[in-house]
């Protein structure tokens, strides 16, 4: 199935959906509303896509996107969904329920970002230390530990 | 072998006699260096190196050096590899498992220095002598396992100086050459 057969078949099947379809880079793209990620989700399973092959994030500033990157081997196609979560209040409902992968992904991106995901079931951090303060990957994090590279280097 | 030659010194004939007397410090000592069991303690590239290293092409088991899983079969732990600071407890963990006499190799130059992770990272340890007292340090990224194996002689030289009875120290004749011997300006030395 191609890109634009699964437009077709997305469109047909979830019409609501359909405007927040794209393509970018060689698969599809949901950029969906964080508080409706879950049924997003929840209906991407159901159109076949029954891999989920990683969750990340990107600090923006003001905001964070989670991307999902999910695929679906009858279909043979990708598709990523994003989202985007306020920096004051980063929370998102988990997809453990769905795609029992995202729990060590959704702990990775709790890790290193702080992001909540409601309902996970198990929700710690998972490759720093548990008694680790902050996280690290945002572009605000500070460490007194960290050893800048100075500028003839 | 100069390793053998020193036994010889160390045995002593008695004339006319079927027997051979030794001190049990000399044969102790001896049979120690040539029996380094390595607790692999493999975390990234390194490791590659330390596996081909115990494999038949570099095949150390004919150093007397062959990987143990269980740290309490083991005299030294090779560090191979970044260690973080997740990561460093359970190294410490398993040192500590290690029954004494216990040597340790710091292997690469992360496991020296934290080496590329040295700037700019927040979860590197910066060498693992920060925590276990390291005895041999091999520079590379990754050292080749001849460089491992420089250090398994260099650590057997040292474990054979220092004897298994207080006050027994003895000098040995080294068979490794030292950085001094090198030629002037043939390391790529800007002269």
């Amino acid at each position: 199935m191609n890109l634009n057969e699964l437009r077709e078949h997305l469109c047909a099947t979830y019409p609501d959906l359909c405007p927040l379809f794209s393509v970018e880079f060689g698969d599809g793209v949901m950029q969906v509303a964080s508080s409706g990620l879950h049924s997003a989700a929840a209906d991407m399973k159901a159109l076949g896509f029954d891999m989920l092959g990683m969750v990340t994030a990107v600090d923006f500033g003001e905001d964070f996107e989670l991307i999902y990157r999910l695929r679906s081997r009858e279909m043979r196609v990708g598709m990523i969904v994003r989202t985007r979560v306020p920096r004051g209040n980063p929370s998102v409902a988990s997809v453990t329920d769905l795609w029992p992968a995202a729990n060590w992904h959704e702990r990775e991106v709790y890790d290193l970002f702080g992001i909540t995901f409601e309902g996970h079931p198990d929700l710690r951090r998972i490759l720093l230390p548990d008694d680790w303060v902050g996280h690290p990957l945002r572009k605000d994090y500070e460490d007194p530990g960290v050893i800048r590279r100075p500028d003839y280097l | 072998m100069a390793g053998i030659d020193d036994v010889a010194k160390a045995l002593e004939r008695v004339p006319g006699g079927g027997i051979i007397l030794t001190s049990i410090d000399a044969i102790a000592d001896w049979s120690r260096g040539y029996s380094l069991w390595m607790m692999p303690m493999g975390t990234a590239c390194c490791a590659m190196e330390l596996i081909a290293a115990s494999f038949s092409k570099f095949d150390f088991d004919r150093h007397g050096s062959i990987p143990r899983p269980d740290p309490r079969h083991t005299d030294v732990m090779v560090v191979a590899g970044t260690i973080t600071h997740k990561m460093a407890p359970s190294v410490k963990r398993l040192w500590e498992q290690m029954p004494d006499p216990k040597w340790c190799i710091a292997m690469g130059n992360c496991a020296i220095s934290g080496g590329i992770f040295y700037y700019d990272t927040y979860s590197v340890v910066r060498g693992v002598d920060e925590f276990l007292p390291v005895d041999v340090y091999i520079a590379g990224c990754p050292p080749r396992p001849e460089a491992l194996q420089d250090a398994i002689l260099r650590l057997r030289e040292k474990v054979r100086a220092e004897s298994v009875s207080p006050g027994r120290a003895r000098t040995i004749e080294s068979i490794l050459p030292l950085p001094s011997d090198a030629p002037r300006g043939s390391g790529g030395d800007a002269e």
